[in-house]
């Protein structure tokens, strides 16, 4: 099928626009930035027509380019690996990932740097696709390395602000460190197995009986978690995400929203076959994830950026992927991560396009009344508010459900996971539908200054945003094909219960069976009977908060707007503590970076290296050049002090032989 | 002719420059430079044929291209004019003479005072660097050895900057106290020699055969003797203050061929002489900890040291140390991996490091500070020099796909075989690595100008351009196709496995308790394997000399 056309279209858009972009046209480097991504589109759906008439057998369709990188008994190879799921991430990353370039034509028309903003686009898509196309860990470990990357330089485009720079630092340096955990799983895979072949190591782990206790295939689990926590922004390494809003909205869009926080997700998929065998690394997985869940949801009721809300929404709906996932519901977290690529792309857009309606501002308080100045960025809005917030029938309904009953219902399922999953549901109703009534409902609160956006990118332009205005076309058309697919995007998962027959279930199910019945235990991420109550009365409980959420939303965002200064008033404490994020980043800094600089400045440096060692040496060398200076003085060419030297020699040598006789 | 003498031809090309350019009046400077890079390059084209030729050879065992019969220079004392390499050293020289042309071509602007010289000892030192990893008797190597130190001395010593001399004796001391030793060590095998097979000689492929057969306290005497000498070239924690202080100080073409080629003799040395002289003694728990210790150390305190710096020469020279302690833990962790991941590290830490100094030297020819606070917002006035800077910065700090994370993963890969525990202290490296070059480009390259200084910088000249070009182009290389490195390394690393270590068998994989019987899985291990990996003669190495010289 040539799948390397796939991930290579867009990096031959990314080098041209990197090389000659300065000298195109505006149009040229849009219709490079465009056209090279977009047929990377085309050629997954022809590929995926063609998947379609594969047999079973034929599955996963794996192409080998040649050998990579090999050293004493491991080699690995150029190869890519076609199954339901990495059909399914394909898809995701080239549609989302060509809407969200569409949008970026209209966004970005004003900024300078614009060749070099697409350039690193078709880069990011690049890696992306490489990530969730590679055959092997350590391919996949160059798009892992990759996205970073380019995420650190989409960040850091507004490179005149320091703000921007230091997110893009703090990003790539926080995904390192869960790269640690993803190497160190590598070398465990090289050392165990000899191979990082998927296909290799999926059948040899399929050797393994599932682990009662913590054994090797629960450490590999492990530092895998490690390395999805840090791309996928889960406690305790989720501290970049917020701080990446820096970023181009459709940066946010498309890296820190669809696809590549979600790439940690992908990857516990994609190694279910060892997770399924290490249900303690699987439990850790849902505890992460539920955490997750809940600790950004509360953090984002508080929230006054609007782009920081989706931020920490984001956090905690990628805490409901992780947490399916942790229950070996993968397809479910799949699903969830589908819709979820949707509304939140959706939502970012939206957002998007409300701030650059009011010329660069991003604060809620400075917001209001907006439904009638950009009615299409209004109504598209909402259909993302009520698909994020699991509304009947939108998407995020249908996803977000299946990962509520599994979580409750599964084999490795507990109430509690469910409980804290319903209670953050309510969560995210409540504050997304505060940012809701926040933006669009109420009074204008702001003065739509054309100088703030100019003083946000530091450069002289959108002189003609004095009023609120629609944004252009090529940015409405996108927010109107995401509001589709957030709205009927959910029905390919329609539940049976429901009455449907979970197309998406199915077509994923071949993935994460495949190796199941080779263990030995049965571990199958099906409901077991009895153990929960029935679908309908869970899906009925978690409607019921999200629309509980809403309606507290309605009533201190809407109806009563004095309440949340008063409640702020009477739980001051609570409130700081949120509104600084639990003072994390405060704590982190204290703990472990202001050590490593101070320590490192201070005590190794200045003491071990200048004062030690160098102290030492230099020391060394005076004493060296003392000791030749007394030596020196001996030679003073004057014959008396010869006759001296002669003497005090004379007695020494007689001393000694005194010394030898008496003893 | 060519072929028969091919190692001399590139040894001495430079040399030939220089003895030329002592003709050419010092007034003409012009004359001089353009004399001394059409050596420069010269020399790089002569090495460019030796691929080929070594390509050809590369499975064959033993050490390849000949020249000379042993003891054929000073016979009275045994003393020959030998050359020779293997895979290892090849690599090294194609670095060194790729590096000799680039540091030459940078130094066109950067150097204005006493012209002629500056390029005499250049060409000279680079002959002496070429000699080092050619040389096949231990006469002639420390010869070179020591030959190349004083060009590097007056190299730093007269064209350096303020603190010119302190950094330059600094250098010579700590390098001629290893030297030192080591010569010690060298006449003790000399004479052991002696001892044993009533011989005197230097020759490198003898003296393997009787070294190994010293044990005890004098085996480990001599192996500290060697790799002090060795770890100071290296540095290895905690010999490296000379480091930072020869850097700073150094021209920027004096850095470039500091850190790209000399710290190599270091690790060079310790894989040709302290692993196959004293395989007793490398490979003794104590001793292998102590030195893993130490490389370990250096990885994460030279990151951690860099991190803090002011001065950007400062912050590469300190980066060294930590990449170089990778360098020298793939050396003792002593398998396939780790060595070839080690000589390919070096390869890589040549280019990276090498480009790094470049960098700064360019900023310090425009504006005279290595201060980072002096700078800010470069990317918006240079914006080609910027994004050079950031792929060398990416290929330093090891991002897949460029050259530095071949290296290192296989180090890493290769240290997770013999001990877990080293490998997991050994990784923090590579996050501080990124925190320490991304932290750098912060300041130096985004934002926006502050400094009034640098509104009006000059981006790159052509010619500089020209200089980071095949730099660029071999970092790409290295990272997408490595193949052909780790092929040509193939044979050299696993005969030297099998000398240090050749009772124990190769790590065996699938020995998970748990692995062995449920599927044919574990049927599949063997057949993994690439075959033949360490098919090496049982007769010692001297024979395999022979075969290849009958030819």
């Amino acid at each position: 099928m040539n799948l390397w056309l796939i991930p290579l279209l867009p990096m031959a858009g990314a080098i041209i626009n990197g090389l000659f972009g300065r000298r195109f046209s505006k149009t040229a480097v849009t219709a490079v930035g465009l056209a090279f991504p977009g047929a990377a589109m085309l050629w997954t759906w022809k590929a995926a027509l063609q998947f379609a008439q594969l047999p079973a057998s034929a599955i996963p369709h794996i192409e080998n380019y040649g050998p990579w990188l090999g050293a004493g008994d491991f080699l690995a190879n150029y190869g890519l690996y076609l199954d339901q799921l990495s059909l399914l991430m394909a898809l995701i990353v080239t549609g989302v990932g060509f809407i969200i370039h569409v949008y970026s034509v209209g966004y970005m028309a004003h900024e300078g740097g614009y060749y070099r903003f697409f350039s690193y686009m078709n880069l990011f898509m690049f890696f992306m696709l490489t990530l969730v196309l590679a055959n092997n860990y350590l391919l996949m470990f160059v798009g892992w390395e990759g996205v970073g990357l380019a995420s650190y330089l989409l960040i850091g485009f507004f490179f005149l602000r320091d703000s921007a720079a230091a997110a893009g630092k703090k990003a790539f340096i926080v995904n390192r460190i869960g790269d640690f955990g993803f190497l160190i799983a590598l070398f465990l895979f090289i050392k165990h197995f000899g191979t990082l072949d998927f296909t290799s190591v999926f059948e040899k782990v399929a050797g393994f009986p599932q682990e009662a206790t913590a054994g090797l295939l629960t450490t590999i689990g492990l530092l895998l978690l490690v390395g999805a926590c840090g791309k996928s922004a889960q406690l305790p390494l989720y501290v970049w995400l917020p701080d990446a809003m820096e970023g181009p909205t459709p940066v946010s869009a498309l890296i820190h929203a669809a696809t590549m926080v979600t790439a940690g997700v992908y990857m516990i998929a994609r190694s279910h076959a060892i997770f399924d065998r290490a249900p303690i690394a699987l439990t850790v997985v849902a505890i992460i994830g539920c955490a997750t869940a809940l600790f950004a949801a509360t953090i984002g009721t508080v929230q006054h950026d609007i782009k920081r809300v989706l931020a920490y929404s984001t956090i905690s709906q990628l805490g409901y992927m992780v947490l399916a996932c942790g229950v070996a519901a993968y397809s479910a977290g799949m699903f969830h991560l589908l819709t979820h690529a949707f509304f939140k792309a959706l939502l970012f857009l939206g957002a998007g396009s409300v701030i650059h309606s009011l010329g660069g501002e991003q604060d809620m308080r400075k917001m209001g009344g907006l439904r009638q100045h950009i009615p299409g960025t209004f109504w598209t809005m909402t259909v993302a508010t009520f698909a994020i917030a699991g509304i009947f029938p939108l998407s995020g309904f249908f996803s977000k459900d299946e990962i509520l009953y599994r979580s409750w219902a599964s084999h490795y399922g507990w109430w509690g996971f469910w409980a804290v999953g319903v209670f953050s549901a309510f969560l995210t109703a409540f504050y997304m539908f505060r940012l809701w009534f926040l933006t669009f409902f109420g009074e204008f609160r702001g003065v739509p200054a054309p100088e703030q956006h100019a003083k946000r990118t530091g450069q002289e332009h959108h002189a003609e945003s004095h009023h609120i205005h629609e944004s252009p076309r090529a940015m409405l058309i996108p927010l109107i094909v995401l509001a589709v697919l957030s709205f009927a995007g959910g029905w390919i998962g329609w539940p049976q219960a429901l009455g449907g027959s979970n197309h998406f279930e199915r077509f994923l199910a071949p993935v994460f069976e495949a190796h199941e019945a080779s263990a030995h235990e049965a571990v199958a991420a099906g409901p077991v009977e009895g153990q929960a109550p029935s679908e309908i009365a869970l899906t009925v409980t978690a409607t019921g908060a999200a629309l509980l959420g809403i309606a507290l939303a309605w009533l201190m965002y809407y109806k009563r707007r004095d309440l949340p200064a008063k409640l702020r008033e009477r739980f001051q404490g609570a409130y700081a503590a949120l509104e600084h994020k639990y003072y994390v980043d405060e704590i982190y800094a204290w703990l472990f970076v202001k050590p490593v600089i101070e320590g490192s400045r201070n005590i190794l440096w200045r003491v071990i290296d200048a004062g030690a060692i160098d102290g030492t040496i230099n020391e060394t060398a005076e004493a060296a050049r003392d000791v030749s200076n007394a030596f020196r003085r001996m030679q003073s060419g004057n014959i008396r002090s010869y006759a001296g030297w002669i003497a005090v020699g004379g007695a020494a040598v007689v001393a000694y032989m005194v010394w030898l006789g008496v003893k | 002719m060519f072929n028969d003498h091919v190692l001399s031809i590139i040894l001495f090309t430079p040399m030939v420059g220089a003895f030329i350019l002592l003709f050419v009046p010092k007034e003409n400077k012009n004359a001089i430079r353009w004399l001394a890079n059409m050596f420069a390059l010269a020399g790089l084209a002569v090495s460019i044929p030796l691929i080929p030729m070594f390509w050809a050879v590369k499975d064959q065992p033993g050490f390849k291209f000949l020249e000379g019969v042993p003891n054929n220079w000073i016979p009275s004392i045994g003393a020959g004019y030998n050359l020779g390499i293997d895979g290892i050293s090849f690599l090294l020289i194609l670095l060194t003479t790729l590096l000799g042309w680039i540091s030459i071509l940078s130094s066109w602007n950067a150097i204005q005072e006493r012209v002629k010289e500056y390029y005499i000892w250049f060409l000279l030192l680079q002959t002496g660097m070429l000699g080092v990893f050619m040389a096949l008797d231990m006469f002639l190597f420390f010869v070179f050895w020591e030959a190349m130190l004083v060009p590097m001395y007056l190299l730093i010593g007269i064209w350096g900057g303020p603190r010119k001399l302190y950094a330059a004796i600094k250098f010579f001391l700590y390098t001629l106290l290893g030297s030192v030793l080591m010569l010690l060590g060298i006449l003790f095998l000399y004479f052991h020699h002696h001892t044993v097979t009533g011989v005197y000689t230097f020759a490198i492929p003898e003296l393997y055969k009787t070294a190994p057969q010293i044990t005890g306290t004098a085996a480990i005497l001599l192996f500290f003797a060697f790799f002090i000498g060795f770890a100071i070239k290296v540095p290895m924690f905690p010999f490296h203050t000379w480091l930072p202080d020869a850097h700073v100080e150094a021209p920027t073409a004096g850095s470039v061929i500091l850190a790209g080629v000399l710290l190599k003799m270091g690790t060079y040395g310790l894989i040709r002489f302290s692993l196959p002289f004293f395989p007793g003694v490398a490979m003794h728990p104590k001793v292998r900890l102590f030195v893993v210790t130490l490389s370990i150390i250096g990885i994460i305190y030279g990151a951690l040291v860099s991190l803090m710096q002011k001065d950007m020469k400062k912050l590469v020279a300190y980066s060294s140390v930590s990449h170089l302690g990778f360098c020298t833990l793939g050396i003792f962790v002593v398998n396939q991996a780790g060595i070839a991941g080690s000589v390919i590290q070096q390869i890589n830490h040549g280019i990276s490091t090498g480009a790094l100094f470049l960098i700064v030297g360019i900023l310090y020819e425009r504006r005279h500070t290595r201060e980072i606070s002096e700078y800010g917002g470069i990317s918006n006035v240079m914006p080609v020099y910027a994004t050079i800077t950031m792929i060398m910065f990416l290929s330093s700090m090891g991002l897949p796909l460029l050259n530095g994370f071949i290296g290192e993963f296989t180090i890493l890969q290769g240290t997770f075989i013999e001990s877990k525990v080293w490998a997991a202290w050994a990784v923090p490296g590579v996050v501080l690595a990124a925190a320490y070059l991304l932290w750098l480009y912060q300041r130096v390259y985004f934002g926006p100008v502050t400094n009034p200084k640098n509104e009006k910088l000059q981006d790159l000249t052509p010619r500089e351009i020209l200089t980071f070009a095949p730099l660029i182009a071999a970092a790409l290389f290295i990272g997408i196709y490595p193949k052909p490195m780790f092929q040509i390394l193939q044979q050299p690393v696993a005969q030297l496995v099998q000398t240090v270590r050749p009772n124990e068998a190769k790590p065996v994989m699938a020995t998970h308790p748990l692995a062995t019987p449920v599927t044919a899985a574990s049927a599949a291990v063997p057949a993994n394997k690439p075959a033949a990996p360490a098919k090496t003669s049982s007769k010692p190495r001297p024979a395999a000399v022979a075969a290849v010289r009958s030819n």
